[in-house]
């Protein structure tokens, strides 16, 4: 979706704002938000893809007035609301109201370090040959689906050299909906500063991106 | 708390205090569902608070400085390289490090999130996951520098790496000159957070001795 999440290029006036010495987290808020997002990945049984779209996909206001951890906060009650393991009422009223929904996993402490170890690897096997090759030119979709997707604003109807074939990985387009994992082949893209940003950019400046096979045409 | 309605409270609670109410009370409803165990989620701050981190990151950036054989095999396959050194696993399932020479520089940034190599440097910054450096790394990134107060020669190119898939980019900045002899654990010293994401360089030799 053409949300307000997806930056690249948008002009914003401030300075980025390096702070010395920063905690990990800036509250006691912070560090309860972030464990319980990971920790209820696993009942909740969600995908990656699902979160970011649970995350982004909010009016820009919203968005852009929420500090990072409170976004997490929001995409985590959405997924939690969608799949009936908690309801409306029961935030309202701080406390539960109704039946737990079954769950077929928890995370418990003999299980963290596992399951932090483990990971989400999105690479899998390949079941037909990757349609280009290193070298060859490509032109980004113009392409604007409601939905989530990792193909960025900024490069969209542009043209790259293929840098890496990074293999097959899941594809968040079709992951996210519930689709299925539809595994595509990745590249990374490199398109130069004056592709993306006119004549006035650095020359010098290229830009990395990985994109999925479908987000790109031969140029 | 039963009481609380955020929609018609009277502005008592400041954003931050209706948030920490709210996360409170989240946890308090997940947990007596069931749904998540109080301890795993202190392991899980902990785990993040004081084994995960950028130390991880310059003990990698050190030893690839130190051992050519180990360097050499970090570039063409970072992965299985760092997991030798015993980082792996979530938000760093596949890596890929990047090498800044003379005339080139790297830099890593997600324009439409906050992806990040937790393994090898932890949770992502408040500045990496902002909207002016998420927006300005891709357009400017040689202003960004200037924010960090680093001044990038005119004849260095620059790539900037938008990790916009689940491949997370670390980079490998130069060895420091007159660090000649020195012991992996010294080198590690030198590596910055910020020189691992491309937005600093790392210490010089005076700044550690």
């Amino acid at each position: 979706m053409d949300g307000a999440h997806d930056m690249g290029g948008v002009a914003w006036s401030g300075p980025v704002v390096p702070e010395p010495d920063e905690p990990m987290f800036h509250a006691e808020w912070e560090r309860r938000a972030f464990a319980i997002t990971l920790a209820m990945g696993m009942p909740g049984g969600w995908n990656i893809d699902m979160s970011r779209f649970a995350r982004e996909n909010r009016p820009p206001e919203d968005y852009l007035s929420k500090s990072y951890y409170q976004i997490w906060l929001a995409g985590l009650e959405r997924l939690m609301l969608e799949r009936s393991l908690i309801a409306a009422d029961e935030i309202e009223a701080g406390k539960p109201l109704h039946p737990a929904k079954p769950v077929a996993r928890t995370l418990s402490p003999d299980g963290v370090a596992a399951m932090l170890h483990r990971g989400g690897p999105t690479e899998r096997e390949a079941t037909r040959p990757a349609r280009f090759a290193v070298g060859a030119r490509v032109r980004a979709k113009m392409i604007h689906p409601p939905t989530h997707t990792r193909l960025p604003r900024y490069v969209r109807g542009h043209v790259g050299t293929i840098e890496r074939v990074l293999g097959c990985h899941v594809f968040p387009d079709s992951n996210s909906t519930g689709a299925g994992e539809d595994p595509q082949w990745l590249y990374t893209v490199t398109f130069n500063g004056v592709e993306l940003w006119g004549q006035e950019s650095d020359p010098t400046l290229d830009i990395l991106v990985d994109a999925w096979e479908p987000y790109l045409d031969p140029a | 708390m039963t009481d609380h309605d955020h929609h018609h409270h009277d502005h008592d609670h400041s954003e931050l205090s209706e948030t920490e109410l709210r996360v409170r009370a989240l946890e308090t409803i997940l947990t007596e569902k069931g749904y998540v165990d109080p301890a795993a989620l202190d392991l899980l701050i902990e785990t993040y608070e004081t084994r995960v981190g950028p130390r991880n990151g310059a003990r990698v950036v050190a030893r690839a400085w130190s051992d050519p054989a180990y360097r050499s095999r970090l570039l063409k396959d970072a992965t299985p390289a760092i997991s030798e050194l015993g980082y792996a696993g979530r938000q760093g399932e596949h890596i890929v490090v990047v090498e800044n020479t003379p005339a080139l520089h790297n830099m890593v940034v997600c324009t439409l999130c906050s992806c990040y190599p937790w393994p090898v440097l932890g949770l992502p910054p408040v500045w990496y996951k902002s909207a002016p450096y998420r927006s300005r790394a891709v357009k400017d990134p040689r202003g960004v520098l200037r924010d960090f107060g680093f001044e990038l020669p005119d004849g260095t190119g620059i790539r900037v790496w938008d990790s916009t898939a689940e491949i997370r980019y670390l980079v490998l900045p130069m060895r420091p000159a007159g660090t000649d002899g020195w012991s992996e654990e010294k080198l590690a010293d030198l590596v910055t957070r910020d020189s691992m994401i491309g937005t600093g360089q790392p210490k010089q030799p005076h700044e550690v001795a």
